[in-house]
């Protein structure tokens, strides 16, 4: 068991909780970095998708998990994203350091627009109004088709810095360290929003928008904020997947993305920004798994390769099913669980996670 | 007479969308938790009914198949209530949605499983015959669809607003803790609405399946759907139907003088405005949150 003695204010804000903590945070760092050196080139396009997903995921997060506000249309700023991105080289010849910024801003800009109107919806009225919007905006894209191309979708440009071009099928690699570089900063710009006084009156808003206004926070003010910098994060994220898959069209960010993507961080861990990088692998290399049990079972019966069309979202239901009953806090919440359980052998009880009953009233009044 | 016959069959399509908006508000009404499989569970008893009756599968008669059907869904909407449901007792409306929409994962799964994926269409003896009407020709399916819609909505209204039971699941809505102590067996009584909207799926399904042809993707008419009982109140039966009926009318009719493009936007674009202005729906029975 872990004592820890703080010795000034800031060590309550402090990046890292105490000195192993940090050390086991860099060496993930550091194997992230040697990832290249130590899978194969299809294993490292997955974990490059992986952190697409993740970065995606950790846009949501920011909304559902620490301000509250449920988004079932996210992929529309996915879109925003990947759109303005190819726009913005193809047309102004913009360089991909300048474009991907930009792709966020307007990113975030769409996500002012949507939060402005909004700010009164709660709960799942909210969900439902970003469930529309996700829907409006996949066919707003066949509409805008001049400049996005349609159905018939539009190309990304290979990435070109400092003289190196990055293409997913040329220098994954490459594509890979620089996308591995874009989440640690939007990862570290995240852990520093959430210790600021604007990332503390995003969790006001979110245990209790009541006690947050008596607080003294403009509640109206911070969901828009929430909205723009969830968005924004997003935005980036579909700028990436552009550049990842190359071509997209309006079928690449319709609905069941905005639904993957909120359902992805609930597996992770709701409120836990570990959770959309837990979520993203559950997403990504689920599949993956699939298809090696499959394997091994058809190795053991000695059948042919039988395949089940649509198993990947059957499975992933299933699992999703098993968290919301058995562990509302995903899977990041399960590792901690664990990791206290070790941390205070033998005193650790089973109510210490407990989450207090609320019993649901009602919103009608007659 | 064209516009008549735009008219009857947005009408047919709006009552379908109805049904299953009835399906989401009467889970809403009765247990506040919105129930996103909805539309999943109309493709499963819409499924389930054409596993019953064609001729490539049980080939039973389709009068027998129907109540069976009904009772089929009915029971699964219990299950799904008293072994999942339940438990998220307490925990957030968000909670409740994303778990109904796993759950929808796993239905398209299961009839993608076991009736493939291939579109089918459900051999129906309401199908193909035509009803002449002073020069229009309306087809038999969609009249019954009116038919069936309207009584069925009735029925509904009169069953919460009359009957004992209706009255229990209405109170154990309104405060869980209030009814638990007049006696309402709360748990029980949401599960039996479970069931209800079940039946009311099973039946918007096997009216949709009759009218044209099904796969497991047919679920995701459930979000057209829940856009129509949020525009009609999402706490309002009638207002169901009238936000069904709405966006059945606005497709073929914007979809004639606007394009499809812009078609595939309206009901969306309704649902937003609605939100925006409106956020209650139009039949709505909210005046202010309480805290």
């Amino acid at each position: 068991m872990r004592i820890i003695f703080k010795k000034s204010y800031d060590a309550d804000i402090g990046l890292f909780k105490h000195g192993f903590h940090a050390f086991w945070y860099m060496l993930l760092l550091v194997i992230a970095i040697a990832l290249p050196y130590l899978v194969g080139e299809f294993l490292l396009g997955e974990f490059t998708s992986m952190l697409i997903w993740a970065v995606a995921g950790m846009g949501l997060m920011l909304l559902v998990g620490h301000t509250g506000q449920a988004s079932l249309g996210h992929a529309a700023f996915l879109a925003v994203g990947a759109y303005t991105n190819v726009l913005f080289m193809e047309n102004w010849g913009l360089p991909f350091l300048l474009s991907m910024p930009l792709a966020g801003l307007c990113a975030a800009f769409a996500g002012m627009l949507i939060a402005i109107p909004t700010t009164k919806l709660h709960g799942i009225y909210l969900a439902i109004a970003t469930m529309a919007i996700g829907i409006l905006s996949e066919s707003i894209i066949v509409i805008l088709e001049p400049w996005t191309g349609g159905v018939s979708g539009i190309f990304a440009p290979d990435i070109e810095l400092f003289g190196i071009s990055f293409n997913r099928y040329a220098n994954i690699t490459g594509m890979y360290w620089l996308y591995l570089a874009i989440t640690v900063l939007i990862l570290i710009g995240y852990r520093n929003i959430l210790r600021s006084p604007l990332g503390r009156s995003f969790a006001a808003v979110r245990d209790s928008e009541i006690s947050a206004q008596a607080m003294g926070v403009n509640i109206a003010r911070t969901r828009t904020l929430a909205f723009a910098i969830s968005c924004g994060i997003t935005g980036v994220a579909g700028a990436m997947m552009g550049h990842f898959s190359g071509v997209f069209n309006n079928e690449t960010f319709n609905i069941v993305i905005s639904i993957t993507l909120l359902l992805m961080i609930v597996v992770g861990g709701i409120g836990f920004i570990q959770g959309a990088f837990m979520g993203a692998i559950v997403i990504v290399f689920l599949p993956q798994a699939i298809s090696f049990v499959r394997d091994i079972i058809n190795g053991m019966t000695g059948g042919s390769s039988m395949t089940i069309p649509g198993l990947e979202s059957g499975v992933f239901g299933a699992i999703l099913v098993a968290v919301i009953l058995f562990e509302p806090n995903g899977l990041w919440g399960r590792w901690l669980k664990i990791r206290t359980y070790f941390e205070l052998f033998p005193f650790y009880r089973r109510d210490m996670f407990r989450r207090q009953k609320s019993y649901l009233k009602t919103e009608r009044m007659r | 007479m064209d516009a008549l016959q735009l008219l009857v069959s947005g009408l047919a399509n709006g009552c379908v969308y109805g049904l299953i908006a009835m399906g989401f508000v009467l889970i809403y009404k009765a247990t506040e938790a919105v129930n996103f499989a909805q539309g999943d569970m109309m493709m499963l008893g819409a499924f389930v009914a054409l596993g019953l009756t064609n001729e490539h599968y049980a080939h039973l008669p389709f009068v027998v198949a129907v109540p069976l059907t009904i009772l089929i869904m009915a029971a699964v909407g219990y299950l799904m209530d008293a072994v999942l449901l339940r438990r998220t007792f307490g925990q957030s409306q968000i909670a409740v949605v994303i778990l109904t929409i796993a759950i929808g994962f796993v239905f398209r799964f299961v009839a993608g499983v076991i009736w493939g994926h291939e579109p089918q269409s459900l051999e129906s003896p309401l199908a193909g015959r035509d009803i002449r009407f002073g020069g229009v020709v309306l087809g038999l399916d969609e009249v019954f669809v009116i038919v069936v819609t309207i009584a069925l909505t009735v029925g509904m209204y009169f069953f919460f607003a009359r009957t004992k039971m209706g009255v229990a699941m209405q109170a154990s809505s309104q405060n869980q803790m209030a009814a638990y102590y007049m006696g309402i067996p709360v748990k029980r009584v949401h599960s039996l609405v479970w069931a209800l909207s079940g039946a009311v799926a099973a039946i918007a399904g096997i009216l949709f399946a009759s009218k044209g042809s099904i796969d497991p993707a047919t679920g995701f008419l459930g979000i057209k759907a829940f856009a129509a009982a949020v525009i009609g109140g999402l706490g309002s039966l009638p207002g169901a139907l009238l936000g069904g009926i709405i966006i059945g009318l606005v497709e073929p009719f914007s979809a004639r003088y606007l394009g499809g493009d812009l078609a595939r936007l309206m009901p969306y674009l309704i649902l937003v405005l609605i939100l925006v202005f409106r956020p209650h729906g139009i039949l709505s029975q909210v005046q202010a949150k309480k805290v």
